[in-house]
């Protein structure tokens, strides 16, 4: 990396706040820009559908690092800058407020944007949705004066807002379209266990309904479902998945395919360019197949690699994934990808409440979750990482210790 | 406000001041302490801002919890001092604790 044009990274969130650090740490003293499209420096967004709702977290208290770290390290913050293209023959990008910027190496960590809800009515419904500090803030205002709440969508988020909801005593029905909970992440089993405990809570859940139309009178949102029943409340959320911020790089005619083609270092096609965090299709070491992961776990580790592969050294990417979801007193941790499988062995209780659901394909562990079993989590995590064959026999009996069987590899 | 004393993994010894009822990761994080990373944000659920509390503050500073006991075994080289910054609230009851910052980077 020649010149004294800076290494610009485009995307102020999780990944690009660790590009930078990673950058940092590996030696890298020259001019590093970090170009973010929001208002604030890089902030943590998995409170944004839990605790921040509560308004008990203040927004400062979600800031990754404190504005004295970007001093200290020398990393020249942009905020509310947006990149409208990258010019990859002459190695500089416009902004949209028209400056141009060269670059001497370039990282892509654009994220996601929210899949917006697009039913007759939608656009007047003063939808609320989860992705960004704003999203939260004004998520968290309406919540405190409303009454009845539809949630759209049955994922991680739309659980989430849904118990949050629940907690500050407000009347919640969830409206998922596919048959059951969380379906793209978890077997039946958790999914089933999740229904009841948001019934159990008060939720009216509905699975297999989809919305048809919304219909909206003075500040009231009448949602009508694909049953023909309708709800009328006071606040919508919306959860309905994100799509890649892709465009950028494909305008650039760099590759493609749900999210930025990378390979197993983080590199582009260009040699100057890398990309990480949600906005990536890439090769993921530790699963041996592409994917795209919406994780923090992915945002951190792949920047990691993605800064060594603009340091001209190759790291790959190969972490087993996590991810964490909480609803009410229910921690929900995912070790690996369970998806696909074909086989699901249950561990221990569901009616206790604390379990484990274990995943294998072709006879091999893929992916656990765990339900309030923090140890099997951690031991599930340290299985995959190592390699340590576990029968589906074990996995299914309490009495076998998968730390310690994690411990003896 | 109570007063945290952080040395970070570089064996540099910091003095910060950190509110009640923030963590103390929040505190380092606050102050720019070395080797505290805290990637899940406090939500113990990866181990890097393992710390070392020191001995003399340990009955005070109190045992991890279940899940902070769990979490710790993703930590690299813990010992029975082991503590997740980020689960340890700090207290007017802390003022002065001595915290090390153990190796969280790798």
């Amino acid at each position: 990396m020649t010149g004294k044009a800076p290494i610009i990274v485009i995307g102020a969130g999780q990944s690009g706040q660790q590009i930078c650090d990673s950058l940092r740490k590996g030696g890298y003293e020259g001019h590093l820009m970090l170009l973010g499209d929001e208002a604030s420096l890089p902030y943590q967004r998995p409170p944004l559908s839990k605790k921040f709702l509560t308004g008990t977290l203040e927004a400062e208290r979600l800031l990754l690092r404190p504005a004295s770290y970007y001093e200290q390290q020398k990393i020249d913050v942009h905020l509310n800058a947006r990149v409208d293209s990258i010019d990859r023959a002459a190695c500089r990008l416009r902004l949209r407020s028209g400056e141009a910027l060269a670059y001497s190496g370039l990282a892509l960590a654009t994220g996601t944007r929210i899949r917006p809800l697009t039913v007759p009515g939608a656009a007047d419904a003063n939808i609320h949705y989860v992705r960004s500090l704003a999203d939260g803030e004004r998520l968290a205002a309406a919540l405190k004066n409303a009454r009845r709440v539809a949630v759209i969508g049955g994922g991680f988020i739309g659980l989430e807002v849904a118990a949050i909801a629940r907690e500050q005593g407000r009347e919640v029905v969830l409206i998922e379209a596919f048959e059951r909970l969380m379906a793209r992440a978890v077997a039946p089993q958790v999914s089933a266990f999740y229904a009841e405990l948001h019934r159990g809570h008060g939720v009216e859940v509905l699975l297999g309904t989809g919305v048809d139309a919304i219909r909206t009178v003075a500040g009231e949102h009448t949602v009508v479902t694909s049953t023909g029943a309708e709800y009328t409340v006071d606040l919508i959320v919306a959860g309905i998945g994100v799509v890649p911020n892709s465009e950028l790089a494909e305008a650039a005619g760099l590759a493609c395919r749900n999210g930025i083609v990378v390979d197993d270092c983080a590199r582009t096609s260009d040699p100057l360019i890398v990309a990480a965090g949600d906005c990536t299709w890439h090769m993921n070491g530790f699963l041996q197949r592409e994917i795209r992961l919406e994780s923090v776990q992915n945002a951190v580790d792949q920047a990691k690699s993605a800064a060594a592969s603009l340091l001209g050294q190759s790291s790959v990417y190969c972490q087993v994934p996590w991810f964490w979801s909480d609803q009410y007193d229910i921690k929900l941790q995912i070790a690996g990808i369970g998806m696909p499988h074909d086989q699901a062995v249950l561990r221990g209780d569901v009616s206790s409440g604390a379990f484990s659901v274990c995943y294998f394909r072709d006879g091999v562990l893929v992916g656990v979750d765990s339900l309030n079993k923090p140890a099997e989590h951690m031991a599930a995590r340290k299985l995959l990482a190592q390699g340590t064959p576990l029968s589906a026999a074990q996995a299914g009996d309490t009495s076998v210790d998968l730390m310690q069987l994690a411990r003896g590899a | 406000m109570p007063k945290i004393i952080y040395v970070d993994i570089n064996g540099a010894r910091r003095e910060c001041n950190v509110a009640n009822g923030v963590s103390v990761m929040e505190g380092a994080i606050a102050n720019g302490i070395a080797g505290i990373l805290a990637i899940c944000g406090g939500s113990c659920a990866c181990s890097t801002c393992h710390t070392y509390i020191d001995p003399e503050w340990m009955d005070r500073v109190g045992a991890a919890s279940d899940i902070e006991d769990s979490t710790l075994e993703l930590a690299y080289d813990r010992k029975p001092n082991s503590r997740l910054s980020c689960q340890i609230e700090v207290t007017d009851k802390l003022d002065g604790l001595v915290v090390h910052v153990a190796q969280n980077d790798g």
